[in-house]
């Protein structure tokens, strides 16, 4: 089956299948950045636009290798010297780099849906590097691929998800993906972010990490993001890290090869210890050099698509 | 539309295709030579031609295979682009000897991606072109060093190899598509 | 002059009429009805209705007419053309305009507009408190003076309760009811759409029903605290219907509305984040569609108001969470209360009633009815005519509605509003 969807918008969206297609074509992209020459002609003379009204570094600068060892030509476009404050709307800027023969845009946006706005209104394939409170595909995609190529399948392992996971992209695509791709997902956090509606979509709710990390294969600890008021859902960080930060006492109940991931930055003794995140079962650094060839897929991908 | 075929046999001529490569390599230069197969069909035909040198001299030669459709210049077709496949070279082609192998030469334009693809591991000290059938029509200035079969073609014909590991059969077919 | 209406299905809940015949309008008043209606005088107008369904014309207890302030999206001129275009001879316009309508001289520009341009009959509701912003009384007595029919801060809840109660008793002696969108602000702070399991799939900031219930819960109690009629605005929750029907049992003085999408649609319409499907408050789930159906059914939802909320593509084409709340609802109502009596959640009659006589009832306008001597509003409409709903046809400024490409039954032939056709589809 040919991958032919024109956007990656989240994982919500793909099947089974075609996040298969992509994790096998990431395998084929990492290949090339053991090369001597880390790139390959594919997209030269096509325009890529990272359009990020958020700010993010890491994100932005994994698309960016990606998109040049694909030869494309890249284009970065960041909020703060945007038009945005000139009160120019996201389709009109999205047109703009349309206009400038951009065929593919990248997007990061702090309002959960906006990439689907510009998938509705514009020509271009559209990726989604972050909605909101929505998805982040890329990030999920990256995990899923490094466990899978740590675990050798993704099929029945029991993962475990921790964290603010209401206010989590990072949470709702690892959850729609390791479910198509048949893992147990368990989620863990406060009440108070962790709704019940999330148990609808198939993920099983704990409120004990001590519990919910029983067993586990993988653990995935989501970031704590001040800046997104996560604060106001539990007293203080010192009580959220007591509970839920991850030390190797907690992390001995699980299984002996767990591995334990983070979509970074992290937040040292809040969500992890510094010996986890040190230590060789951590699989942090490997995630972001998988990142590179994980965003590469994406691209080629909907580059082929790009037309249809 | 009415397709006519043409059916050829492979027999052994491949086998006289492997040994003339084989008669051309000196014994010193061995242990620098890497056997590149392009995939699909160039990968088998390249595994057997290093199984041939190990039978031959005893010795194990580096094999490799290369997916050139990321240096593909036909972006306008990319439909119709195969999957993505793992290129897989074991050994730095630095200063190395390398014999590419394909089934079928046209025009060119896969051996032209293969060669850049190869040049992007590093730079070796040579390159040799192996196919085993050459059908003429080129595009571009490619010249096989080692060709088992010449065959005229036609611009609207097609040739395809089949090969017992992968098509259970040892043949080359000719077709040509009247309409076109 | 008049106009003869002949064969048609005459239903008039107000007289618990509903006959085959002919009605009369002369000048501007209902004349006759009866099983037949001889020849025309000189000059009258004849309208064949046969098989059509003659009518009060509708009226429409909240609508928002953006005018003054907002004309981009809304003029008085172009909302009545869209009542008009829908079968409603009579809106209640609500008062967040720009500049709010806090004050008599805003109700009396209103007024004044309607009169110059309007062809349907406009009737303004005043703010509860200056500007709509919850802090002090709006001159409630002046505005209804000038002809307001009726206060509310819709769209702004008033979320002092101790003021509201002021209110409520400030009002109590002008006669005029307080019309309240109920919602705790605390509990839907940030909300964009209903919370639950497709806002959560969403990543949306979800509104639970507990904030629209709490203000519930609250205004009927200020409601029985103070005696004043209290009106509540398109009830979206199961639980809203539960407090209202359990509220009237009591004997409270309260009347509730339910528009028609949150009759019909439920928060999946919002997947692809159609902004569409925005409103305030938002769609619920189906067990909520259900149970305000039943509310409709058993009389504990009174009306049938559109919230008619026009807003510009421009305002509408953007992020979920930038887009404003509210859809037009004018031009689908009468095709979409119609599915309720084909589902037979209840009869045309009773439809026709929380279209007409019970809505002029709630804000005290002699309207509704086709009794000889009253007001000649009427429509006439085909009950079976299907249509498909196109936007792009709207009388109506704006567009943004979720029922496009929807197909629907019930076509509007003629709006007569004072004797006057002001609406004939071709």
């Amino acid at each position: 089956m040919p991958f032919d969807k024109k956007h990656i918008l989240g994982l919500g969206e793909l099947s089974a299948e075609e996040i298969k297609i992509i994790l096998d074509t990431a395998e084929s992209m990492k290949e090339i950045s053991t090369r001597d020459v880390k790139k390959v002609p594919t997209l030269k003379g096509r325009t890529v636009v990272n359009l990020f009204f958020e700010p993010s570094t890491r994100t932005r600068s994994s698309f960016e290798i990606a998109e040049k060892r694909l030869s494309a030509d890249v284009l970065n476009f960041s909020a703060s010297q945007s038009s945005v404050v000139k009160g120019e709307s996201l389709v009109d800027t999205a047109r703009n780099f349309e206009a400038m023969g951009a065929s593919i845009m990248v997007i990061r946006h702090g309002m959960s849906g906006a990439p689907f706005v510009l998938a509705r209104e514009i020509g271009a394939s559209v990726i989604n590097a972050g909605d909101g409170s929505h998805e982040h595909p890329s990030q999920a995609l990256i995990d899923i691929f490094t466990i899978r190529e740590k675990k050798g399948r993704i099929e029945g392992l029991n993962v475990l998800i921790v964290g603010d996971i209401l206010n989590s992209r990072v949470a709702r695509s690892n959850i729609f993906g390791l479910r198509k791709l048949g893992a147990n997902v368990r989620i863990a956090g406060p009440a108070t972010i962790v709704p019940e509606y999330f148990r609808d979509m198939g993920a099983e709710i704990f409120y004990s990490l001590e519990h919910a990390i029983e067993n586990v294969d993988v653990v995935i600890m989501l970031r704590i993001q001040s800046e997104r008021k996560t604060l106001e859902y539990f007293p203080s960080l010192r009580e959220y890290s007591g509970l839920y930060g991850l030390t190797r006492e907690k992390l001995s109940l699980a299984k002996e090869d767990v591995i334990v991931m983070h979509p970074g930055p992290i937040n040292r003794g809040v969500e992890l210890t510094s010996e986890i995140a040190d230590d060789p079962g951590a699989v942090i650094l490997e995630q972001v050099a998988n990142g590179i060839a994980v965003r590469m897929a994406m691209i080629y991908l909907v580059a082929l698509g790009e037309s249809l | 539309m009415e397709t006519k075929k043409k059916v050829q046999p492979i027999e052994d001529r491949s086998e006289s295709f492997f040994s003339g490569i084989i008669d051309d390599i000196p014994p010193e230069s061995l242990s620098s030579l890497i056997v590149i197969g392009i995939k699909t069909r160039g990968e088998y035909l390249g595994k057997r031609l290093v199984e041939r040198i190990s039978e031959r001299t005893g010795k194990d030669v580096t094999f490799g295979t290369i997916d050139i459709t990321l240096y593909r210049d036909d972006f306008e077709n990319r439909k119709n682009w195969p999957q993505l496949r793992r290129t897989s070279i074991p050994d730095d082609v630095q200063g190395k000897n390398i014999i590419l192998v394909d089934d079928v030469l046209y025009t060119g334009r896969t051996v032209r991606a293969a060669i850049n693809s190869i040049m992007d591991y590093g730079r070796p000290a040579s390159v040799k072109l192996a196919v085993l059938v050459d059908r003429g029509g080129r595009e571009l200035p490619v010249q096989p060093d080692y060709a088992g079969i010449n065959i005229e073609t036609l611009d609207d014909e097609m040739v395809n190899v089949y090969l017992e590991e992968v098509d259970g059969r040892e043949e080359i077919e000719i077709t040509r598509k009247d309409a076109v | 002059m008049g106009v003869l209406i002949k064969n048609g299905r005459v239903i008039d809940p107000s007289q618990s009429l509903d006959m085959v015949g002919d009605l009369y309008i002369q000048q501007d008043r209902v004349k006759e009805i009866s099983k037949r209606i001889d020849a025309p005088r000189k000059g009258d107008t004849v309208i064949d209705a046969s098989g059509q369904v003659v009518a009060p014309g509708l009226v429409d207890i909240h609508v928002h007419l953006r005018e003054p302030g907002y004309e981009h999206k809304e003029t008085i001129k172009t909302g009545c053309l869209a009542a008009a275009a829908g079968g409603f001879t009579s809106i209640v316009c609500m008062p967040n305009t720009n500049p709010i309508n806090d004050n008599a001289s805003v109700t009396e520009y209103i007024l004044l507009k309607a009169r110059t341009e309007g062809i349907v009959n406009v009737f303004p509701i005043g703010a509860i408190t200056k500007g709509e912003k919850g802090k002090e009384l709006a001159d409630i007595g002046e505005m209804c003076e000038a002809g307001c029919v009726g206060i509310s801060d819709d769209g702004m809840p008033v979320t002092d309760s101790g003021l509201m109660r002021k209110a409520m008793e400030y009002v109590k002696p002008f006669g005029i009811p307080v019309i309240t969108h109920a919602e705790d602000t605390g509990l839907s702070a940030g909300g964009v759409m209903n919370e639950g399991f497709v806002s959560t799939e969403l990543g949306l900031r979800g509104i639970p029903v507990a904030s629209e219930e709490v203000g519930v819960v609250r205004d009927i109690i200020l409601c029985e605290l103070t005696g004043t009629p209290l009106h509540i605005c398109h009830v979206s929750t199961k639980g809203s219907v539960r407090l209202v029907r359990a509220a009237k049992k009591r004997g409270v003085k309260v009347t509730a509305e339910a528009t028609p999408h949150h009759f019909t649609l439920t928060d999946k319409e919002v997947y692809g984040y159609n902004t569409d499907a925005k409103m305030n408050p938002p769609l619920r789930t189906q067990e909520d569609v259900d149970a305000i159906l039943e509310g409709i059914a058993d009389g504990t939802i009174d009306v049938i108001a559109t919230d008619h909320a026009p807003h510009s593509q421009d305002e509408k084409n953007v992020e979920f969470d930038l887009a404003p709340f509210g859809i037009v609802g004018l031009e689908t109502a009468l095709s979409l209360s119609l599915e309720l009596v084909e589902k037979e959640i209840i009869t045309l009659e009773e439809m026709i009633k929380k279209l007409t006589v019970t809505p002029s009832e709630i804000v005290g306008i002699e309207r509704g009815t086709l009794v000889p001597g009253s007001i000649a509003d009427l429509v006439v409409f085909d009950p079976g005519m299907s249509r498909t709903v196109n936007p792009e046809e709207f009388s109506s400024k704006s567009r943004n509605t979720p029922f496009s490409g929807w197909e629907l039954k019930g076509v509007v032939s003629n709006t007569i509003v004072s004797g006057k056709v002001v609406f004939s589809h071709n």
